[in-house]
């Protein structure tokens, strides 16, 4: 940037409009996703909230299936593909990978924000589906449902996950480039932060997985519109092939989703806990392993579906495989605060409740994994129990705790501390209320995806509904104090917290090139009890 | 919850069984990572002045022990849920079949005797009985959470579940694979009775105005459908002399072994039949001419069935 003097903040360079919509400055584009995903988040939301509402009775209080059964679709399709999929790499990724490289910006920045401008499109779509009347085949899309029997705008729906997809693979590749070729002088592999080994793994899942999902969904098209038949057996085709290449995406997926969490969690239990990041090379290959194994569990969402019993036995042992590296996780980040000296700042207690969320949620997927536990377990909400605790206990929490701790490097101001850890302990409070309730429901046969229920389900519906309440108010919270701090907030240093990590060797917010001189790195991440040695100059 | 605890199967009382087994490891890992948490929360908190000592800079010992610890439990418990699961799987071959059709947004079940109930399935206890369930739609799930089992219901396959109930009752009945906007009223009821009750049951109770055994019934439709004229009466086969036209015998045709055009040799089961009747371009057998038409949407699936209870009735070279 020819135009900009040396040392001007990122956001302070250029205050048009244009500025902002036509910038390559990964800085910049991190803020333009953040505003649309928080946008998403809270639109999925208030169908979730809906859900619940409609939930406190057993008779169904929106009173029309069609719109309950829209709304977990629009619920599940926004959730997934445009907030937790990409939420932390386009946000806390797109802001910090250059930075913590030492890098004045991604490999392909014009390509960054190409990405962005997809993944807008796509939410504009999927919100499109949604108002032109609705898709009501669940998130998961199951032929020949979807493809003959559903009247809503699965088309509409479908291309908007066709451009995300885009939009996701182009990020990805981005990702995979600039960690590659753009590392600062004297950063080997060993010396990245685990969030960028994370970061890694997630878009090598992304860009090898995504295609699939792409394909798949261009051949239920097809089915749908020109009646060619590949998954609806009174046409000649084979309604489990979708199962198979849906999963064969959404397994990896749902690492996506929770890696760059790992990610995150692996910074900040360091960092308040002024101590070494415990077992950092097992941590990066467990990462590894995970994207790994991660393809090879697919069946695992099949156990009752059809498949062969050998394809079950070998998908139950590897899904037993794939939760050995993230226990060793969990393992190692307490591990971390042994013998620390632990701080209890807001962005500490989100990774805490992160913690056990993501514990709680793994160890169900124990059960899930069990052969004839799942018979039972499958398809009620026991599972949607799991999966919640694992993405929204565990991910979202991961995604608000990154938020809070880089938040005064991203925007330069502190929010009010007390409010940061009231909104931690809230959401988590209010996560447990919502959620736990639903696993006992699974466990006494509830089925998931039902309008009205039998009565017997009742209370711990309604315990479940005021559980959401709380959990609002916990989001809420942070979107209020957060944005509130953009004001008013106390203005922040380059390293607030003593954090080590180049991204805060530079002011915060950082000048439009990152760094003033290139940094060189002679130490590994996460010397604590030296923080100087993180060398700059 | 009447009729939930304990579980009205055997196999379900083992399950519950590993779910608590579970539900304790999972309780000895929770109570670990918290305890451990709280503790260094509390001991080594910023402002405590307890010492730290020596930190340990060998990590692997710690991994390889938790590592190796975590494997094994695993371990255990994917053998003890994946024995269960085979039990589940594989029917004892005595088990009386019932069929089940699934279809938006309710289930037709007929017994061996051409008794049809809607959305209940009556069974008698102490007797292993397995369901032969398809659909004529999308995927349904026939799932009885009171004996801790369920399964996907296709189309176009038949879709097994066997169970043995050991207690009188009435237990829910769900689908649990989301169907379309009817999916939450596809519930219905199983009713287990005692043998001389559900003999009374099928005798009387059932179908009031007269019900036709299902091989019978089958057989009326091989003939309106006119499948006998070409594979002849009773299905006996048919030659250019008889028929007019080379159609291979049905009579003690189930359960053999069948060779194919396409060299293949399977066994003529249920889904098999069904193939023939419904896509018989998919089934070519061997040295005969392809010429049987499809009867795809002429012949619903429960009409297959009878059809099938009726092939399935004609022993080798008998004529009925
Ligand atoms: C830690 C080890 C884990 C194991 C062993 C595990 C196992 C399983 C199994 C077996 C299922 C299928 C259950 C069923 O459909 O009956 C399942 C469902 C699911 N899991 Fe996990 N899981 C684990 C972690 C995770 C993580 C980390 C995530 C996401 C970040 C996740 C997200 C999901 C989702 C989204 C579903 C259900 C999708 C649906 O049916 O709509 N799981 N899990
Ligand atoms: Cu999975």
């Amino acid at each position: 940037m020819t135009h900009s003097a040396a040392h001007v903040s990122y956001l302070e360079d250029g205050h048009t409009l244009r500025s902002w919509l036509l910038t390559t400055d990964h800085k910049r584009i991190a803020i333009l996703y953040l505003v649309a995903i928080t946008f998403f988040f809270f639109a999925g939301g208030v169908a979730a909230f809906l859900m619940r509402y409609n939930l406190i009775s057993s008779h169904g209080l929106l009173g029309s299936a069609e719109t309950y059964n829209r709304l977990f679709s629009m619920h599940g399709i926004l959730m997934v593909w445009v907030f937790l999929v990409p939420a932390v790499p386009v946000t806390l990724g797109n802001f910090l990978t250059p930075l913590m490289l030492g890098a004045r910006d991604l490999a392909f920045p014009p390509l960054n924000l190409l990405s962005w401008y997809l993944f807008i499109v796509a939410g504009f779509v999927a919100l499109y589906a949604v108002v032109a009347g609705g898709v009501d085949t669940g998130w998961t899309f199951y032929t020949p449902l979807t493809s003959l029997y559903s009247k809503g705008h699965v088309v509409a729906a479908f291309i908007a996950i066709f451009i995300a997809g885009f939009s996701s693979i182009a990020t990805g590749l981005n990702f995979i480039v600039t960690i590659h070729k753009l590392r600062a002088p004297g950063m080997g592999w060993y010396k990245m932060p685990v969030f960028l080994w994370s970061l890694y793994a997630t878009s090598v899942i992304l860009v090898l997985a995504t295609p699939v999902l792409a394909m798949t969904l261009l051949l239920v098209a097809f089915e749908r519109i020109f009646g060619i038949g590949v998954f609806d057996p009174a046409i000649g085709g084979d309604p489990l092939l979708f199962q198979h290449l849906f999963w064969f995406y959404s397994h990896p997926a749902v690492y996506v989703m929770i890696l760059p969490g790992f990610g995150v969690i692996s910074e900040i239990v360091p960092a308040f806990s002024r101590k070494e990041l415990f077992g950092y090379k097992f941590i990066v290959w467990a990462s590894i392993a995970i994207a790994v194994i991660g393809f090879l569990v697919w069946g695992h969402h099949m156990f009752v579906a059809g498949t062969s019993l050998f394809s079950a036995i070998v998908f139950s042992l590897l899904s037993y495989m794939v939760a050995v590296p993230s226990a060793i996780k969990v393992f190692n980040w307490i591990g971390t605060m042994h013998k620390g000296y632990i701080h209890f700042d807001s962005p500490m207690l989100y990774a805490i409740g992160f913690i056990g969320l993501f514990t709680t949620g793994g160890l169900t997927g124990l059960f899930v994994a069990a052969l004839a536990a799942d018979v039972h377990l499958t398809q009620t909400y026991f599972v949607v129990a799991h999966f919640h605790y694992v993405m929204v206990g565990g991910m979202v929490s991961a995604y608000f705790a990154g938020l809070h701790f880089w938040w005064p490097k991203i925007t330069g101001r502190l929010y009010p501390e007390m409010w940061g850890r009231a909104g931690a302990i809230t959401i988590f409070v209010g996560f447990n209320l919502t959620f736990f309730p639903q696993f006992v429901l699974g466990y006494l046969g509830m089925p998931r995806r039902y309008f009205a229920y039998p009565q017997q389900f009742e209370a711990l519906n309604l315990l479940s509904s005021a559980g959401a309440v709380v959990l609002a108010i916990g989001y809420l919270l942070p979107l209020g104090y957060l944005t509130w701090s953009l004001l008013y907030g106390d203005r922040a240093s380059a390293n607030p917290w003593g954090a080590t990590g180049l991204e805060w060797s530079t002011p915060s917010p950082p000048p439009t090139e990152n760094f003033a001189v290139t940094p060189i790195v002679t130490q590994a991440p996460y010397q604590y009890e030296q923080p100087e040695a993180v060398i700059h100059e | 919850m009447n009729g939930y605890w304990p579980s009205a199967t055997t196999e379900g009382r083992e399950v519950d069984v590993l779910l608590l087994a579970l539900l304790l490891v999972s309780c000895a890992v929770l109570a670990l990572v918290f305890g451990l948490i709280l503790l260094y929360m509390i001991r080594y908190r910023a402002g405590s002045g307890v010492s730290r000592g020596e930190r340990s800079h060998k990590t692997w010992r710690f991994e390889i022990s938790w590592t190796a610890a975590t494997l094994a439990i695993f371990f255990g418990l994917f053998i003890w849920g994946g024995d269960l699961y085979v039990r589940l799987f594989q029917p004892p071959a005595d088990a009386l079949q019932i069929y089940v059709v699934g279809k938006q947004w309710m289930w037709k079940v007929e017994h061996q005797g051409g008794q049809r109930e809607i959305n209940a399935l009556h069974i008698p206890i102490n007797r292993p009985i397995q369901l032969v369930m398809t659909s004529e739609d999308v995927i349904h799930d026939f799932a009885v959470p009171a004996f801790r089992i369920k399964h996907d219901v296709l189309p176009g396959r038949y879709q097994t579940l066997w169970f043995q109930v050991d207690r009188i009752g009435v237990f829910q009945l769900f689908c649990t694979q989301l169907c379309g906007v009817g999916h939450y009223t596809m519930t219905g009821e199983v009713v287990a009775m005692s043998q001389p009750d559900f003999e009374n049951w099928l005798a009387s109770g059932a179908a009031p105005e007269g019900h036709e055994d299902m091989a019978a019934a089958g057989k009326d439709l091989f003939t309106a459908h006119g499948c006998s004229g070409c594979h002849g009466e009773g299905g006996v086969g048919g030659s250019p002399e008889t028929t007019g036209i080379a159609a291979p015998a049905l009579s003690g045709l189930y359960g053999r072994s069948v060779k194919l055009q396409t060299g293949a040799t399977v066994t003529a089961d249920d889904k098999f039949i069904r193939d023939c009747i419904l896509t018989p371009d998919k089934t070519p057998v061997a040295g005969y001419p392809l010429i049987m038409p499809s009867f795809a949407g002429q012949i619903s699936e429960e009409k297959v069935l009878r059809l099938i209870a009726y092939i399935k009735s004609l022993k080798s070279g008998s004529r009925t």
